[in-house]
């Protein structure tokens, strides 16, 4: 039995930093409620604000402009919900201008929320995209009518990898009289992003997509972007989030988002490089692939590609059983019944969805788990294929 | 890393040692060949069966898939079932047969093992119908719609005199066009057809 293990499944979560894990080990004694005004609050308090500024400095925002959330989709959920208010006292004032424009790649928190205030009887958009996952900016200025409150985009797509061009995006926004958001969970961290040169008014991050723990995020909010909370209760976050703080989640993300700030900008190349090679041994190695994404606008460290004949969910349970993880579009691993809605969405046939894999590095791949993984794979797509009614090796 | 893997210990076996797969070539030496779903679906099985003509007994199965790892332990499992059963005793394999001898399935991939039964079937009625026994062929009549779910007519207006009125309502019901969704525009009509023949409406 072979005991080696490769994790390429980095999109999907990410290992815990080990710098991170001593800040986990350390918080653990920091017990205080942030909000208690006595030392144990206030020695809480003083990490958790300096997890504020961390991560506010690495993208480019104020302090007061983040706040902590218990997710990604909290994040997004919370934005998009600003949609539905429909209070004269607050301070979103778009009611009557409640509508959405979104694209059809988003991922399923923005796309649900999105379907529901559709049947909420908001105006709700999903733009199209091309083939590599890109929408076309002509799609957007025509969507963007004086219904449009809202405008979420996300950054970088978490399946294929394709990186939208935001900073256009949120000035065509803008330029219609709509707020931009952008779900950025899949690019922060991984390439630069800075929220006054995209000019967003709102970004949604996430913790453990940066070798930071689960159940922690953070939302940019654009100072004086109209805004309520999504949860409501205490005064926590300035009001703007309730519940008692997840402190040590907090204290590991601004370890997590300080490691990335030392990290990220020598190990972009590394990481592409590795990507690069992965995606010239398969293309050099496996007849009948399909590369899915972006040639160029994309994640230095996804690769989804499709194996004619060969179904996705079968290659992944293969590659588990030699210690490599993937992950796949294919219908039969979503538990929906459904393949990617984001390739899907690309326009290729729904065979190259099913039998799509998505390889997605992180900081602890090495040329060799690439090199293992080049050994691996073409074997199992071979026997795959072999018993396939559909695939004859010519 | 010492975890219990995602299918059962029968599930791991026959995905990773598939037994009687049909490799290129030979299927004109096969008196019975099956086909069911498709690659759009995302599951699509063929069966190949010899048959002794004297005692109408199966001496040998081989198969074909793509899909996933259910739907290849489903028929590699199958293969070995029926060798050496009788051909009327084959026919009524069911879906669930093939799921006990494998241990079961988490209840969201019982789909990917419903379709290797059926090819047999079809594998059956082709050998009957080559073989002059048009008689034998008890597979019902019923029109397939949705092949990715293998949801026939007759489901349909089982679903409709269940109170099924509207498309999500079927869909709850039978799961019809949850795969590549190409029929919905035929079950949409059929289901009418039955609103209409039952109820007038």
């Amino acid at each position: 039995m072979d005991t080696r293990t490769v994790y390429f499944d980095n999109n999907a979560t990410t290992p815990l930093h080990p710098e991170v894990k001593k800040t986990i080990i350390k918080g653990l004694e920091i017990f205080g409620n942030p909000s208690s005004m006595h030392q144990f609050g206030r020695e809480a308090r003083e990490l958790v604000e300096e997890s504020r500024a961390t991560v506010a400095s690495f993208i480019g925002a104020a302090p007061e402009e983040i706040l902590f959330v218990g997710s990604g989709s909290e994040a997004n959920n919370t934005v998009l919900s600003l949609l539905r208010c429909e209070s004269t006292s607050c301070a979103c004032p778009l009611s009557g201008k409640n509508g959405l424009v979104t694209t059809a790649i988003e991922h399923p928190c923005v796309l649900n929320t999105a379907r529901d205030l559709g049947r909420h009887n908001h105006a709700v958009t999903f733009l199209g995209v091309d083939k590599h996952g890109r929408i076309d900016l002509d799609d957007l200025r025509r969507a963007v009518t004086d219904k449009i409150g809202l405008v979420s985009v996300m950054l970088a797509n978490n399946e294929i990898g394709t990186l939208q061009d935001i900073k256009e995006v949120a000035r065509i926004a803008h330029e219609a009289g709509a707020l931009f958001h952008t779900d950025a969970v899949q690019a922060v961290g991984k390439i630069p992003v800075d929220v006054k040169d995209l000019d967003v008014d709102f970004l949604s991050l996430s913790g453990h997509k940066i070798y930071g723990p689960k159940g922690i995020g953070a939302l940019y909010v654009k100072k004086g972007a109209p805004y309520c909370p999504f949860i409501l209760g205490g005064h926590q976050e300035s009001g703007r989030r309730a519940g008692t703080e997840n402190s040590l989640g907090i204290f590991a993300l601004g370890k997590a988002v300080a490691m990335r700030a030392l990290e990220m900008t020598d190990e972009e190349p590394r990481i592409r490089a590795m990507r690069d090679a992965l995606k010239a041994g398969i293309a050099a190695s496996i007849p009948d692939v399909l590369f899915m994404g972006h040639p160029e606008h994309c994640l230095p460290g996804t690769l989804n590609v499709s194996f004619a004949g060969a179904e996705g969910e079968a290659i992944l349970l293969y590659l588990d059983l030699a210690g490599i993880a993937v992950s796949t579009g294919s219908a039969c691993a979503s538990g929906s019944l459904d393949p990617s809605h984001v390739i899907m969405a690309t326009g290729v046939p729904v065979e190259n969805a099913h039998g799509s894999i998505r390889i997605s590095l992180g900081r602890e791949n090495t040329m060799d788990d690439v090199t293992y993984m080049l050994e691996q794979l073409p074997p199992i797509i071979n026997r795959i294929r072999d018993m396939s009614t559909v695939y004859r090796r010519r | 890393m010492a975890t219990k893997w995602t299918y059962s210990d029968k599930v791991k076996d026959h995905f990773m040692n598939p037994r009687n797969v049909l490799r290129e070539g030979n299927e004109e030496d096969f008196h019975g060949i099956g086909k069911t779903g498709n690659v759009k679906c995302g599951d699509e099985m063929m069966v190949f069966i010899k048959v002794d003509p004297a005692t109408l007994t199966i001496t040998d199965c081989k198969w074909q898939t793509y899909g996933c790892a259910s739907a290849i332990a489903s028929t590699s499992m199958l293969s070995e079932m029926v060798l050496g059963m009788k051909l009327d005793e084959a026919y009524k394999i069911t879906a669930k047969d093939i799921l006990n001898a494998l241990g079961g399935l988490p209840d969201n991939k019982v789909h990917c093992s419903v379709l290797g039964d059926k090819a047999l079937r079809v594998a059956i009625d082709d050998y009957y119908r080559k073989n002059g026994m048009e008689d034998r062929i008890t597979t019902q009549t019923a029109k397939i719609v949705c092949e990715c779910m293998q949801v026939t007519d007759e489901d349909i207006e089982h679903a409709v005199l269940e109170g099924a009125r509207s498309f999500q309502e079927l869909q709850d019901m039978t799961k019809i066009g949850t795969g590549c969704g190409e029929c919905q525009e035929q079950a949409m009509a059929t289901m009418s057809g039955y609103i209409q023949k039952h109820f007038g409406l």
